[in-house]
């Protein structure tokens, strides 16, 4: 992991590869089992996947409580390392960071993608479409982020510190999205400033957010496309990277700078 | 050496009906508003005899439980502020991270305090994990929002020249201008409860009154050694009336009797702890190295462990039996000469405390035997707490 220094913020990423930038922003769980996913990536990209203020071992100054304080930290990153047309990826709680930079700025964006993404409100004010999956147990977690629950870590067997990292992951998706959980009221009002191409990549059997969430937002979005990847939940770069990776490589094709 | 009466003024008939949770989660239609009535009017004249038997009196409160169907730790006290004339009544009490408006906190308090003529004392507690969800308030920024809150409402009580303004991190008000002003001055004692020794510290530094809770013989002593060394630390004068300790207690005529009314109080501590796991470690409440524990899937364990024997044996609270909570100090029961005895050997065991907060209700345990229960007490065991200060 490498650090990379932006205002008062020294954000710790996973840097790898060459070519085309991309930038992915993770969700609330399961970063260790994404690693892979990213290294496939850098066959073709210039990956950088930062850990958000407060996740990992990147410090949250304790003004930052918003997702729209990260989106313009990361505004600021892609200004400070002077990046292009760059593909935005982000996945759930990271998906949310995503739209919310890209309905400020798509300066330096090239595409955009979504995967399983968080942030937005569609529904009545009784029919909640985010799982609270902090009111579940830790068997029905899983079941509703994983297509195939062997897919999901262990953590009866990760080592202590592993699983520190995985409590502070939680405890800062928490301070960003406890009230109103996970999203943003006002967002979707905002998306048709987010002019930039874009993909929205669903796993048929995510029962965090359901694909109908999805293909309501793609349909939101300017130019975009809904792409429902079978045999995975909410985190199908977990249980389909392959698929996933793919998916991305052609996006990025059909939107060369 | 002040006793307070304590009560969950639980909903015990739902219990049999109950299985993993008894928090949170659990339908409302398990409720009967009519067998609740009786219950409420029953633990509200328990209380009212305490001040005729010279037992202070304390509330506190839970929300979306059949353990405790106090849910708002001000409404039995308005109505005890007028129905008593001479007992202190302590709310332990509000909890104020979880309370979306510190203001309204401060006039409950200052109102309580008048119409009482200065009997209130107001406590202000994080509250248990599982009310994170019936609150639906951030876990992560929990004890931040407490002590701004805290600050907030002490300076609504004592600022008595007009409106301030307030533009804190969770808090915003222009206008802060509370009447009436509290009857005591400069306010109402203030008092948290704690469970370890670094919040037993927090409270120190700032003067206010810790009241520890189920941490029994092996616990307590670090807890309040952590109270005075802080206190000197900080330069505060200390007093043993700073520190309280709520002991479950059941008083008879014969032995046999007060175990017996001390195993029925004892069906609050079987009963208090039993909620489905992912509400007792939200996300952000306890620091990331104590959640992964939980997170491993040993957070019954490690809430189990807590108590113990004075040997340090692990007890279960759901199997808890009188012989052991006694050992633990967490029961005193008996005659009222056993209560004294063990009373007295915790008191010295742990260096002092001036509040004894007394769990005389609890579980199933009738009206008749409460009343007796309370009774014994303020005759037989009372006047010997004088000797302690």
């Amino acid at each position: 992991m490498e650090r990379i220094d932006v205002g008062e913020v020294s954000i710790e990423a996973l840097v790898h590869g060459a070519g085309r930038p991309l930038l992915f922003l993770h969700g609330i769980d399961y970063f260790a089992q994404q690693v892979p996913f990213l290294y496939r990536l850098a066959d073709n990209f210039r990956v950088i996947a930062p850990r958000h203020p407060g996740f990992g071992a990147t410090r949250r100054p304790q003004w930052m409580r918003t997702v729209g304080d990260i989106a313009y930290l990361y505004l600021d990153m892609l200004d400070r390392l002077a990046l292009d047309h760059v593909i935005l990826v982000g996945s759930s709680f990271g998906g949310w960071v995503a739209l919310e930079m890209a309905v400020r700025s798509t300066a330096r964006l090239g595409g955009l993608v979504l995967i399983d993404t968080l942030g937005l409100k569609f529904g009545a004010r009784d029919e909640p479409e985010i799982t609270d999956i902090f009111a579940l147990s830790a068997e029905e977690v899983i079941k509703h982020n994983f297509a195939d629950p062997a897919k999901a870590p262990d953590y009866a067997t990760i080592d202590d510190a592993a699983l520190e990292e995985v409590a502070r992951d939680r405890e800062a998706a928490a301070l960003y999205g406890w009230r109103p959980f996970m999203h943003n009221p006002s967002l979707r009002h905002w998306l048709h400033r987010a002019k930039v191409p874009s993909l929205v990549v669903w796993g048929e059997q995510d029962r965090v957010v359901r694909p109908s969430y999805g293909a309501h937002l793609t349909q939101l979005l300017q130019n975009a496309r809904f792409l429902p990847i079978a045999a995975a939940g909410h985190y199908p770069q977990i249980e389909e990277p392959e698929r996933v990776a793919t998916a991305i490589e052609a996006f990025a094709r059909e939107n060369l700078p | 050496m002040h006793t307070w009466h304590f009560s969950e003024m639980a909903y015990h008939p739902a219990w049999a009906q109950l299985n993993e949770s008894y928090r949170v989660i659990i339908p409302s239609r398990l409720y009967d508003p009519k067998v609740g009535a009786d219950l409420y009017h029953r633990y509200l004249d328990e209380w009212a005899l305490c001040d005729e038997l010279g037992i202070n009196i304390m509330t506190n409160e839970h929300h979306a439980t059949a353990t405790c169907a106090d849910s708002v730790c001000t409404i039995p006290m308005a109505i005890l502020a007028r129905e008593t004339k001479k007992v202190r009544l302590l709310a332990l009490g509000m909890p104020i991270a979880n309370r979306e408006n510190p203001i309204r906190v401060a006039e409950e308090y200052s109102m309580l305090d008048v119409i009482s003529r200065g009997r209130i004392e107001m406590g202000f507690v994080k509250g248990v994990p599982f009310e994170i969800s019936p609150a639906n308030s951030n876990p992560a920024d929990l004890m931040e929002r407490f002590w701004e809150a805290h600050d907030l409402i002490l300076k609504a009580m004592t600022s008595h020249d007009g409106p301030f303004s307030w533009e804190g991190t969770h808090f915003h008000y222009r206008s802060v201008n509370i009447w009436p002003r509290p009857y005591q001055q400069p306010h109402p004692p203030v008092w948290m409860p704690v469970g370890s020794q670094g919040s037993a510290s927090e409270a120190a530094a700032r003067g206010i009154t810790i009241g520890v809770l189920n941490t029994g013989w092996t616990a307590t002593p670090g807890i309040f050694g952590a109270y005075r060394e802080t206190a000197a630390k900080c330069g505060r004068e200390f007093n043993l009336h700073n520190l309280a300790y709520m002991a479950l207690i059941g008083v008879g005529k014969t032995r046999e009797e007060g175990w017996r009314r001390a195993d029925q109080i004892l069906d609050y501590s079987r009963t208090s702890g039993i909620v489905a796991p992912q509400f007792a470690n939200p996300p952000g409440y306890v620091a990331p190295q104590m959640a992964a524990t939980a997170i491993r899937g040993t957070a019954t364990t490690a809430r189990a462990t807590r108590l113990q024997t004075r040997d340090g044996k692990p007890i279960n609270p759901r199997t808890v039996n009188v012989e052991d909570a006694i050992n633990a100090g967490l029961v005193f029961a008996g005659t009222p000469d056993d209560v004294w005895d063990q009373l007295k050997a915790f008191y010295d065991h742990v260096g002092g405390f001036g509040h004894l907060l007394m769990m005389g209700q609890g579980g199933h345990i009738s009206h008749e035997d409460t009343v007796d229960n309370l009774t014994l007490f303020s005759k037989e065991v009372l006047p010997r707490l004088t000797e302690l200060g």
